[in-house]
């Protein structure tokens, strides 16, 4: 029982950070069609500078704020002078594009920042508290409250206010969107700067907890990418469910099975459910017409 | 002969039903005509009828075999061949590599003499070249045969998607509105298509708004609305069924029952 | 009849001649080692090229292949003694065996979910040879014991690039071949609308998974070289970041564009090669490169390339 509380406790932090992710990619790919794989480098950024940052002796807030800032305007330049000149080239090249941003991100992190791997204080303490025999991180509800923080701030953008509106009638339908009068391709930089925000958030959660270092984007692209499909691309519930299950699957495997196979488990499962359901979790099952 | 025998067939879509309930039978050799406003059923029809779709009820038999559940590439090797109201182009291929390909159902090369080119590959290749250019030749686009598929005009694509069809060497051939968007000398053509496919001995149901072509052209013509069956008969009957005339009239506006009655 | 196969395999023909004569030129033995890891690179991404940019279908995880391929010259000679050039054609019929196996029922997903399918096929294989380190040595990799043929043994750059060099040119004139036959239209058919290949009577989902097998032979086949020829292999190989390079290779090149393939495999050896000089920056330029060929020469190098030079004839 305690066991198993354990597992559950690590597997929805991880699991809330791989949600932030995927959230990452869908935002993205509602806007533009887009899949961005340059995703995880956006949490490096967010953790690595808030590193960098504090280390030359700013308040750690201050410092998160400053790379959540810096991370979004590096989101916006890479949909300025990555994304936006390429507008009409085929999904692949798009594609392309952002894994060759996401090398050039990795690369500019060697430089700028290092090699070694870092780590931040926990924002409540280290102390684990104790709940039925498990240990439970204080960071980990901080990574709970934040990454549920965020993901209702979202959707109340996108259900309360014009320009979320715009987004979503974007996602319908691009062509009819740009006839009733919404700026396409600021919706589409706006989802950039979103979604880089957002992994700023997620990298300066989870350096407590799993540390960071200037290629830690990679595998959280993986993750986050197999998490938006598993729920079905495009759906951002769908987007949080697949980063939760995807976690809480790692910590199992990682618990009851081994502890090297849990990148395994995770990516086991998500062919075995393409397999079954095509359209991912929660995706509509589409009628070819011809 | 009775080619094709369609009883109680049914399809949904969300609630929707976009064939209801109907029963189909054509004689083999004739052009057999389905017509109806648009939103009919008529498209949704040919892709139960050509294996797109699996319909949730009914039963049809194509020469004399039950082949309700098969998938199109094994109806198309039964010899049930279509084409497509909105184009299906292979955009990347030549004028005649596209009509080649429709010849791939005849064609009976492995896979390992493709990748060594077998003498029996480049035998194959002539030969299907050879068939290709013919089936191009029957809807006059022989000259275009080199060209890239994209550089065509659009009656001329309908025309492409023909020979395509034609290629496969098809017992009954299944044509979704071959005459739209064309102007009145490209629909000639068409029409002149369509005779000579029966003269061949192929039998050919028609999808098609141009009711000159229809009326000129079909042995039978079936009715539908709203996914049923209205009304079947001979191009007189039809035209003179009061029931069809009002639901042109209905749902079109006289413009178009004046361009098909009148 | 023969001006027609001449033509088709001119480009095979012009290829072969600069393999031949490029020796000549070259100032080092280390030029020779480039020539080397360019043909095993270009094998396998014309074997990539053949699924995606003829049959239209993304794989992610082709760099998986290619560790099965070196995995097994690996494995076979140092654990059970078999002779490499034996685990070479066993690696590649392991290959097609697993490419059949997962190819039905991944090959019926499409856009982004078969790219991520085929992300967590190559991925599964990677984390399988980096933690059964008892046969494959873990992440650290293994030793890979020389190629031996008839008691001659297959060592240094000048020799292998022969070999290399040879197999390419088989591989890229099957790929021709394979191109223009019945299999390589109805591929090229399933690329621009499946349905249509359909009711015309092609078995797409058979022709799709034959396609799979093949290229995953090819993969298999560049992997055993990149042992063999290395001496060693880590999981490395069959990394998610290799598949993205053969990916870049293909997708560089211009899909489709056999040529392309080799063209695809030459920036990308030769150019990592040249910005070792810029140390830190390597990276840095890597990923700027890649994003500028692909946003000014969208089509791939070899399309783009053939489209001005018809602009201008004109």
């Amino acid at each position: 029982m305690a066991e198993l509380l354990q597992f559950i406790s690590s597997g929805l932090t991880v699991g809330a950070i791989y949600a932030l992710v995927a959230l990452g990619f869908t935002l993205i790919y509602k806007a533009s069609d887009i899949i961005n794989f340059a995703q995880g480098e956006f949490v490096m950024l967010g953790g690595m500078t808030t590193v960098f940052v504090a280390m030359a002796g700013v308040p750690l807030p201050l410092a998160a704020l400053i790379a959540v800032v810096a991370t979004t305007a590096t989101g916006l330049a890479l949909h300025r002078f990555a994304i936006e000149p390429a507008r009409g080239a085929s999904p692949v090249v798009l594609i392309m594009i952002t894994i060759g941003a996401s090398i050039f991100l990795r690369g500019v992190a060697q430089i700028v920042f290092d090699r070694r791997f870092h780590s931040l204080p926990p924002l409540l303490g280290a102390d684990p508290i104790q709940l039925g025999g498990a240990a439970i991180l204080p960071q980990s509800l901080v990574v709970l409250a934040s990454a549920t923080a965020i993901v209702t701030l979202l959707w109340l953008f996108v259900d309360r206010t014009l320009l979320g509106k715009a987004v979503i009638a974007t996602a319908a339908n691009r062509l009819a969107a740009r006839l009733i009068g919404v700026d396409t391709r600021r919706v589409v930089a706006l989802s950039f700067g979103i979604s880089a925000a957002i992994g700023a958030v997620a990298g300066i959660l989870i350096t407590p907890i799993a540390l960071t270092s200037y290629d830690a984007g990679t595998l959280l692209a993986l993750k986050g990418f197999a998490a938006a499909m598993l729920g079905g691309i495009g759906s951002a519930a769908g987007a949080v469910v697949g980063g939760v299950l995807i976690g809480l699957m790692e910590a199992f495997a990682a618990g009851y099975v081994s502890s090297n196979y849990k990148d395994a488990v995770a990516f086991l499962i998500i062919l075995v459910v393409l397999i079954s359901i095509p359209q991912g979790l929660f995706g509509r099952a589409k009628v070819e017409r011809v | 002969m009775m080619i094709l025998e369609v009883e109680r067939l049914s399809v949904s879509f969300g609630g929707v039903r976009a064939v209801d309930d109907v029963n189909i039978s054509v004689e083999a050799g004739q052009v057999f005509s389905i017509i109806g406003p648009n939103g009919s059923g008529k498209t949704t029809l040919f892709n139960l009828l050509s294996g797109v779709y699996t319909p949730d009820h009914g039963v049809i038999r194509f020469a004399g075999e039950t082949v309700t559940d098969l998938e199109p590439d094994r109806l198309a090797r039964r010899g049930l061949s279509r084409t497509f109201q909105n184009l299906q182009i292979f955009s990347r291929m030549s004028v005649l590599e596209n009509v080649m390909v429709g010849h791939h159902r005849h064609e009976d090369t492995g896979i390992l003499a493709d990748l060594v080119h077998w003498p029996s590959v480049r035998r194959q290749n002539a030969a299907t070249r050879e068939l290709a250019l013919a089936a191009l030749a029957r809807v006059g686009l022989a000259d275009e045969a080199r060209l890239a598929s994209t550089s065509l005009s659009y009656g001329a694509l309908k025309r492409l998607e023909i020979a395509r069809a034609l290629a496969s060497d098809p017992k009954l051939l299944l044509l979704d509105e071959p005459a739209a968007g064309c102007n009145p000398i490209e629909t000639q053509e068409i029409d002149r298509v369509i005779r000579s496919l029966i003269k061949d001995g192929i039998t050919v149901m028609l999808v098609e708004h141009d009711m000159r072509l229809v009326m000129n052209i079909s042995d039978r013509v079936h009715v539908l609305a709203r996914g049923r069956t209205l009304a079947e008969g001979t191009p007189e009957e039809v035209r003179s069924n009061a029931a069809v005339v009002e639901a042109y009239l209905g749902d079109h506006g006289s413009k178009e029952a004046t361009r098909a009655f009148g | 009849m023969v001006s027609l196969v001449q033509t088709r395999l001119m480009p095979a023909i012009v290829i072969a001649a600069l393999i031949v004569v490029l020796p000549a030129f070259f100032p080092s033995a280390y030029y020779y080692r480039i020539g080397v890891l360019v043909f095993i690179f270009a094998l396998a991404v014309v074997g990539l090229n053949l699924l995606m940019g003829f049959a239209g279908q993304v794989s992610l995880g082709h760099a998986g292949f290619l560790g099965i391929g070196a995995y097994s010259v690996a494995i076979g000679p140092v654990h059970f003694g078999v002779p490499s050039w034996l685990c070479l054609f066993g690696g590649a019929a392991l290959s097609g065996v697993v490419a059949f196996i997962v190819g039905r029922p991944i090959l019926k997903l499409k856009g982004h979910y078969l790219a991520v399918a085929t992300l967590g096929l190559g991925l599964l294989l990677a984390i399988v040879l980096t933690n059964e380190a008892r046969w494959t040595g873990g992440p650290d990799g293994m030793s890979v014991p020389r190629l031996v043929l008839f008691g001659w043994s297959a060592r240094g750059a000048t020799t292998w690039y022969w070999i290399a060099g040879a197999t390419f040119i088989v591989a890229f004139v099957l790929a021709l071949n394979l191109m223009d036959s019945p299999t390589g239209r109805a591929l090229r058919a399933i690329h621009d609308s499946e349905i249509a290949a359909r009711v015309l009577g092609i078995d797409v989902a058979r022709k799709k998974v034959a396609i799979f097998v093949i290229s995953a032979m090819y993969a298999s086949v560049a992997g055993s070289f990149l042992a063999l020829f290395n001496g060693y292999v880590t999981p490395d190989a069959a990394g998610f970041l290799r598949s993205i390079e053969l990916v870049a290779m293909v997708v560089l090149g211009g899909m489709g564009s056999i040529v392309g393939s080799l063209v695809g495999a030459v920036v990308l050896v030769v150019l990592p090669q040249a910005l070792t000089v810029f140390h830190d920056y390597e990276q840095v330029l890597l990923g700027l490169i890649v994003m500028v060929f692909m946003i000014f020469l969208r089509r791939g190098i070899v399309p783009s390339l053939a489209a001005a030079f018809a602009g201008r004839r004109k």
